[in-house]
């Protein structure tokens, strides 16, 4: 039954490995060589030099449906999710953001200042500027909704890229995963389950910063577990530096309401999205402090080791489940609720 | 098992007890002498395996094989012809979310979805009726995949007196036929098996006991835990030392003797077996479960004229492509066997049905890695 | 097939059944389930239906259960054992050694 693929599929945006090889495939062919961490390097942003720092750039396109969510709504989501792709290169003072939108004809105004609101209100959080943007209307259909783009820039004096980590590394999570994945899935599919499931969608410039202060240059690599979770984060992470990673699961943390509503429809956590944590490949002599800076902080309570480096099986990705040890998958397409 | 006291759910996960069941099923392998081929015949208890990474730690002596315990990989291409069909003619077809991506013979509801068709995934057969209250007037059918254990939800709605608009296309699978026809192959040399523990809790473990007398193979009823699972294949292990072909119920606190008999009573006057194709297994006799007459109104294959044709696309049958999903869900070959596995068949691009659902055993192996020796990584 | 989860009713109306899965609540059918349903009981979900009321003294006993097993599988070692042990005292080889 299979196919050449000519359309694009769901899948495609969905993070895992059919965007990925979307990107590879189509994208790459814009990418030319830079000074610094340009498009061939397909990390959270790019980096340019500029005198003896680096200027980080990055841009984000959001499309979330519903538009409010438990937690948060796209204007939440935009910003932090732009300021967080900043602070994943290790530029954790934006020097400001961009903000394009697309909405649909009859749109209501009511709503659109809301989510606006919430925009300045998350700007302000992560001391970001909001200090250019764009605004199209498309006709009733063309589009759903809302449609957001934004852009951010910041300095840095060290790039922090995602392909850093060596063998006998560890890995840090700064909080609980899968919150904001389960609490999307759990509205738009109608799950019908009441309990406190929560986006965790926030700007983590400020966390980040305490662990870089804290670390230094022990902080060797980051990026943020978006779509396709830590699953597709720890895959990247393996494959760009070429190390094995092992996964000690009963270390990761996990809410109750995620954990019981993943169970219920047959859903891995790991595979569910975040967008307010950070992963963190650490030498082992920075990794207490690290963990120190960021428990100390509001948005890093629950940060935990829950991986190590090895030198073993380069690219793959592997979980000790505590009775037995499994391979961990590359997260592909949308995830659906399942009975069986 | 829960408890606002979680300590009480680490005693089905507690390694302690754990490491003393795989020592003790090692010793029993031992003691058989030889290979020993034990089978299971659902698609949660390899998600659970594969999950908890226990077939890292079974002994080397057992060999433990997966069975047609999937109901989307068995599910016909014709039988999601019939969905796609009444999708596309029109009719908002409602579907668990395991079903969604199966390939039909040329497409799948998920395609169907893409080019406009109305499908719906909803997690329970009353959000479809409700669907159905909600829209008077419009015709909504519920696509009933799964073994007796979902269609007794099925039954219950349908009992419930939907309304007018409701509509069921069963393609429900019947667990115990499917062991029947595993324990008939001439090749089979499985010696005992794992039941289905929660298909099990609608049956009850009796039903297993004139096949184990049949067979003279044991049969032992197990949950999902990983300490329910390897207690399982340590009383099994023990059985077939024995030479006892008896059943045994290692899931007492879901499982009993007659099992949960409102649930079985509501399956029976609402459905009736007859032989049916299973994708890649041919005929199964009594393995499908069609509605009674007295429930005909609600039949969509009696309501609606379901045009195949449309959809058909006979040329694809995915076995001509060297598709083996068949032999694999018969337990006579694995996953790596496959020419096509992990290439040409891929989660993403799956050929055969195997490799569609989360609990086909392709997809497992794709997705926990097989069978790769990892003791020594880390 | 068939992902079950036990969770806690914790209210009831008619068929219907608010049951807690320890961290979410969600409703329940309880048209099929096989034993009468009181709030404090432990239920088995299977797609929005219960299918199975879990005696609570379950966990206590299926955990006996696994002890059972255990023993069971220690016992015929000890008899296996307690075997070589005697064939040894009689003079003769015991299992798996040459000659016999």
């Amino acid at each position: 039954m299979a196919k050449p693929v000519q359309r694009i599929g769901l899948k495609h945006g969905s993070g895992g490995r059919a965007m990925r090889q979307l990107v590879e495939e189509v994208f790459l062919t814009l990418a030319t060589p830079v000074d610094g961490v340009g498009l061939a390097a397909l990390d959270d942003g790019a980096a340019l030099r500029v005198g003896d720092r680096w200027l980080v750039l990055t841009t984000d396109s959001h499309v979330v449906q519903p538009p409010f969510f438990p937690g948060g709504d796209i204007g939440r989501l935009s910003v932090s999710g732009t300021v967080n792709d900043l602070a994943m290169m290790g530029a954790t003072e934006p020097l400001g953001l961009t903000c394009a939108v697309i909405l649909e004809e009859g749109y209501p105004r009511e709503e659109l200042e809301r989510v606006v609101a919430s925009i300045r209100d998350t700007a302000r959080e992560a001391g970001a500027p909001i200090v250019t943007g764009d605004t199209k209307v498309m006709g009733k259909g063309q589009v759903d909704g809302i449609l957001l783009n934004t852009a951010g820039v910041g300095l840095t004096d060290r790039v922090v890229t995602d392909a850093g980590l060596a063998p006998g590394d560890l890995i840090i999570v700064t909080g609980t995963i899968g919150d904001h994945g389960m609490a999307v899935m759990a509205h738009r599919h109608d799950l019908r389950l009441s309990g406190d499931l929560r986006s965790d969608v926030a700007p983590l410039n400020g966390l980040v910063r305490a662990a870089l202060r804290a670390g230094g240059e022990g902080v060797v690599a980051m990026k943020d577990p978006t779509r396709g979770g830590l699953a597709g984060v720890l895959h990247e992470m393996a494959a760009k530096a070429r190390v094995g990673i092992v996964v000690d699961e009963p270390a990761l943390p996990v809410r109750d309401e995620v954990r019981a509503a993943a169970d219920l429809i047959g859903i891995d956590p790991l595979l569910v999205a975040n967008e307010g944590k950070a992963v963190l490949g650490v030498r082992p002599g920075a990794a207490e402090r690290v963990l120190a800076a960021l428990r100390a902080h509001p948005l890093g309570a629950r940060a935990a080791v829950v991986a190590r480096a090895v030198a073993e099986r380069p690219g793959t990705v592997i979980l000790d489940t505590g009775f037995g040890k499994r391979m961990l998958a590359e997260p592909e397409g949308e995830l659906l609720p399942r009975i069986c | 098992m829960p408890a606002a006291d979680s300590s009480q759910e680490l005693k089905f996960r507690d390694p302690e007890r754990a490491r003393a069941l795989t020592e003790a099923l090692r010793r029993n392998v031992e003691a058989i002498g030889r290979e020993v081929s034990v089978m299971h015949v659902c698609g949660s208890h390899e998600q659970a395996i594969a999950r908890f990474g226990l077939r890292a730690v079974l002994p080397q002596g057992l060999r433990l094989i997966m069975g047609p315990g999937c109901p989307v990989c068995v599910t016909d291409g014709a039988e999601v012809d019939e969905a796609v069909a009444l999708a596309r003619q029109g009719v908002r077809v409602c579907t668990y979310g395991d079903m969604l991506r199966l390939p039909g013979t040329s497409q799948s509801l998920a395609d169907a979805h893409a080019e406009g068709a109305r499908v719906d995934v909803v997690y329970s057969v009353d959000q479809a009726v409700e669907l159905a209250r909600a829209h008077p007037g419009e015709e909504v059918a519920f696509l009933a995949s799964g073994f007796e254990t979902t269609a007794v939800a099925t039954a219950a709605a349908a009992l419930e007196g939907p309304p007018q608009g409701f509509s069921i296309l069963s393609v429900h699978k019947y667990v115990p036929a499917a062991m029947e026809l595993v324990a008939a192959l001439p090749q089979t040399r499985i010696e005992g098996y794992l039941a289905a523990g929660h298909a099990a809790t609608i049956t009850g473990w009796a039903v297993f006991e004139p096949f184990a007398r049949r067979t003279g193979a044991p049969v032992v009823v197990a949950g999902f835990e990983p300490l329910d699972i390897l207690a399982a294949l340590v009383a099994v292990t023990e059985l077939i030392r024995d030479r006892r072909p008896e059943v045994r119920n290692v899931y007492p606190r879901c499982v009993t003797r007659e099992g949960n008999l409102p649930a079985q009573r509501a399956l029976w006057q609402v459905f009736r077996q007859r032989t049916g194709r299973w994708r890649g297994i041919a005929d199964v006799p009594d393995g499908n479960l069609e509605l009674t007459p007295a429930f005909a109104r609600l039949d969509a294959r009696r309501r609606f004229r379901i045009d195949v044709a449309a959809v058909r696309d006979q040329g694809a049958e995915a076995e001509a492509l060297g598709c083996i999903c068949g032999s694999i869900m018969l337990g006579l070959a694995s996953p790596s066997d496959c020419a096509l596995f992990g290439r040409a068949c891929r989660p993403e691009s799956p050929v055969g049905a195997c490799m569609v659902s989360s609990e086909g055993q392709c997809r497992i192996w794709h997705t926990y890695g097989g069978l790769p020796d990892l003791r020594e990584v880390g | 097939m068939c992902l079950g989860v036990p969770g806690k009713v914790i209210a009831i109306d008619g068929l219907k059944a608010t049951v807690d899965f320890f961290g979410v609540q969600r409703e329940l059918r309880l048209d099929i389930v096989d034993q009468p349903v009181q709030v404090g009981d432990y239920v088995l979900n299977h797609v929005g239906y219960a299918i199975r009321r879990i005696p609570p003294e379950e966990v206590g006993e299926t955990l006996a259960l696994f002890d059972q097993i255990l023993r069971e599988a220690a016992g015929a070692e000890d008899l296996m054992a307690a075997d070589v042990r005697g064939e040894l005292a009689a003079g003769k080889p015991g299992p798996g050694s040459a000659g016999g």
